[in-house]
């Protein structure tokens, strides 16, 4: 038995044998035909192409209709390189003149295209490798037909591990028995990790080598609530599992039943359950999870798409999707927390030596106005489609606030010039998310319109932790007794300023924290939208005087174990037997 | 060559922001597709001409924001085919 860590992106439990994909490309069996073949390898050829659009086609759809035409727009390259005459004579060329196989001269093809994409100057167009990778795998896996297993058509359950998953790879699960996926690559805001997200099956990434240390049929367990994958575990932990494995599925069936039922406590106080999202195509399904909006809506996937700042008329068709999937329901857009990314560092002639405190979030966007104007404009004129929020991240002080606040009335000053309709009044707000805005919090509350703690952030900067270091990423938690007493200053300072205070951080979903937040005096969460049931039937389960007594008792300890070890008790308390920790 | 052969060549400035990327060179090459014509793009002196119907040497051919590309045509509708071509480009792609 061996236990790894790695980084959750995708909570819940998995257990299957493995698929290992290779992290190398397909072993072609052969490269020479006899000269009789060549006929057939050509036939070959031509099934293959219409089979390999044929199936892209199906993913587009798939993913359109799930996650909108954005995210699926990518493959219509896809397709029109699987049908391109050009391409296609130079394989056939090499199947008539050189008697290649028609997987050996497709994979020749391809991999000539991909030493120019290499070669080129613009990252974003060398970025279109990984589709020419990604095309030539598919291709030479119709042309080698059934002889690999097939992701599509797996006959039982598996667990999928790889190094790293492209994005149309990453989309094809959806469709298949993969129960979880356990990666050596990613971070917690890559594509497919966003992707992976979006599917809900647990998984968990970064996790070493694990592409090379396990084979094929090993038995896996990805606990994706932990974030840790064990591969051939022993009996007993294996039964523990198991027994969790159906407990938690038990559990998922009986939250379903939540849905209709509103988040009230006992005594009447009731609480809103918000849905954090990342693709437009989301808002509508928060609403299957029974959300009363959008607390959190992150607009940089638009960007990890990799076609480059998007456009104004890009922006708001897809806010403006955003907010008539919501129907009605209020969306709070947080403007562009870029850098410390890929996109932003690629640009920076010298990498930052500490992204994490480098030109990120706000401070990017205020240093690219341009840039952050057209987001701005983009937003205000899809504000007419719904109520909508607008939200500034990472501030640390009153000046960037008022900065950001003039910058948007700026780009209404010229929207209105230009006679474009817009919400005037639209609330702006801010991350609560570090602890200079922490302390700041009275001066802050009487120019802001809301604030939404983002405790993922504030809990890395107050702890002094980079949770995706795995060195240290223990020393990550919410129960530190320094960010509970943030937090109750936070939400006392708003209360009684009379500003709208939500939180929107991990914390928020997590059952361990909801009695706490409630007892500080929280009244609106924002949080993936598959653990709104499971809050939601915490929230019915309590009365406010009997949170209140937790929080005030949880705020008595010093070291986060107490905090933890009491919260644990006193959850277990109002749901007993219940399996999430 | 045959008589109603025609040749048309113009030049255009890419001005969208993006260049030519994913959805812009499946718009260019959707209309390519729709002519006879034989279309050859390149960038200018001494570079190399691709296949203004395929998505693949369009992408290859790396022109960013900023670049003039010279496509010529070469067929029965070979002015329709630049026209048109033009038009997409200098229109932004319709993406702005």
């Amino acid at each position: 038995m061996e236990i790894i860590q790695g980084i959750s992106v995708a909570p819940g439990i998995a257990i299957a044998p493995a698929v290992v994909l290779d992290a190398e490309e397909y072993r072609i069996p052969h490269r020479h035909v006899a000269p009789g073949q060549v006929e057939s390898e050509l036939n070959r050829l031509a099934r293959a192409l219409e089979s390999s659009i044929a199936e892209l086609q199906e993913q587009r759809t798939a993913l359109a209709a799930q996650l909108g035409h954005d995210a699926a727009d990518v493959f219509n390259w896809h397709i029109g390189v699987l049908r391109d005459a050009s391409v296609r004579r130079s394989v056939e060329q090499l199947i008539r003149a050189k008697q290649h196989s028609a997987a050996y001269a497709a994979s020749f093809v391809m991999r000539s295209h991909q030493r120019r994409f290499m070669q080129m100057s613009d990252p974003l167009l060398a970025e279109r490798i990984r589709d020419v990778r990604d095309i030539e795998r598919r291709l030479v896996r119709h042309i080698l037909g059934e002889s690999r297993e097939d992701l599509a058509h797996l006959s039982r359950e598996v667990v999928l591990v790889a190094h790293d998953l492209s994005a149309s790879q990453t989309a094809q699960i959806s469709g298949t028995r993969a129960v979880g996926v356990v990666l050596d690559a990613g971070g917690s805001t890559s594509h497919t990790a966003i992707l992976l997200r979006s599917l809900g099956r647990p998984s968990v990434i970064g996790v070493k080598d694990v592409s090379t240390r396990v084979s094929g049929g090993d038995l896996m367990i990805v606990d994706g609530t932990h974030q840790i994958v064990i591969i051939n575990p022993d009996e007993a932990t294996l039964a523990h599992y198991r027994s969790e494995e159906q407990a938690y599925d038990r559990l998922i069936v009986e939250l379903q039943s939540l849905r209709e039922l509103e988040p009230i406590t006992k005594d009447g106080t009731r609480i809103r359950l918000n849905a954090n999202i990342e693709f437009p195509g989301e808002a509508k399904t928060t609403r299957e999870y029974g959300a009363d909006g959008v607390g959190l809506y992150r607009t940089e996937f638009l960007f990890l798409r990799g076609e480059g700042e998007p456009t104004e008329q890009e922006q708001c068709r897809a806010y403006a999707a955003a907010l008539k999937g919501a129907g009605g329901r209020p969306v709070t857009i947080r403007t562009f927390d870029l850098g410390a990314d890929k996109y932003t560092q690629e640009k920076h002639y010298e990498q930052e030596r500490n992204p994490m405190l480098g030109l990120r979030s706000i401070r990017y966007s205020l240093q690219n106005l341009d840039m952050f104007k057209t987001q701005l404009r983009a937003i205000l004129r899809a504000s007419v489609h719904g109520p909508v929020r607008l939200m500034f991240p990472l501030i640390i002080s009153l000046m960037e606030f008022r900065q950001a606040k003039m910058t948007l009335h700026d780009a209404m000053e010229d929207l209105e010039d230009e006679g474009v309709p817009f919400d005037r009044d639209i609330p702006v707000g801010i991350m609560m998310e570090t602890p200079a805005a922490a302390l700041l919090c009275k001066e802050l509350a009487r120019e802001v319109g809301f604030m939404s703690v983002g405790t993922n952030d504030m809990i890395q900067y107050m702890l002094a932790v980079d949770r995706g270091n795995e060195r240290v990423s223990r020393f990550f938690t919410p129960s530190h007794p320094a960010i509970l007493r943030v937090l109750r200053d936070v939400i006392r300072t708003c209360q009684r300023q009379g500003v709208d205070c939500s939180l929107c951080g991990e914390m928020a979903g997590e059952p361990l924290y909801t009695l706490l937040l409630l007892g500080l005096g929280l009244r609106d969460f924002s949080m993936a939208p598959r653990n709104i049931p499971e809050i939601k039937k915490l929230v019915r389960l309590v009365t406010i005087p009997q949170v209140e007594r937790v929080a005030r008792k949880a705020l008595t300890f010093e070291t986060e174990r107490q905090v933890t070890n009491y919260l644990r008790d006193a959850t277990k308390k109002v749901l007993p037997g219940d399996p999430i920790y | 060559m045959c008589e109603s052969q025609q040749v048309a060549v113009r030049e255009v400035v890419i001005t969208n922001t993006h260049g030519l990327h994913l959805r812009p060179v499946m718009k260019f090459v959707d209309i390519a597709n729709q002519y006879t014509s034989e279309i050859r793009v390149d960038k200018g002196e001494g570079s190399e001409p691709v296949d203004g119907k395929s998505p693949m040497a369009m992408m290859v051919l790396e022109a960013p924001k900023g670049t003039r590309l010279r496509i010529q045509a070469t067929g029965v509708d070979a002015r329709e085919t630049v026209d048109a071509l033009i038009r997409l480009v200098e229109s932004k792609f319709d993406e702005e």
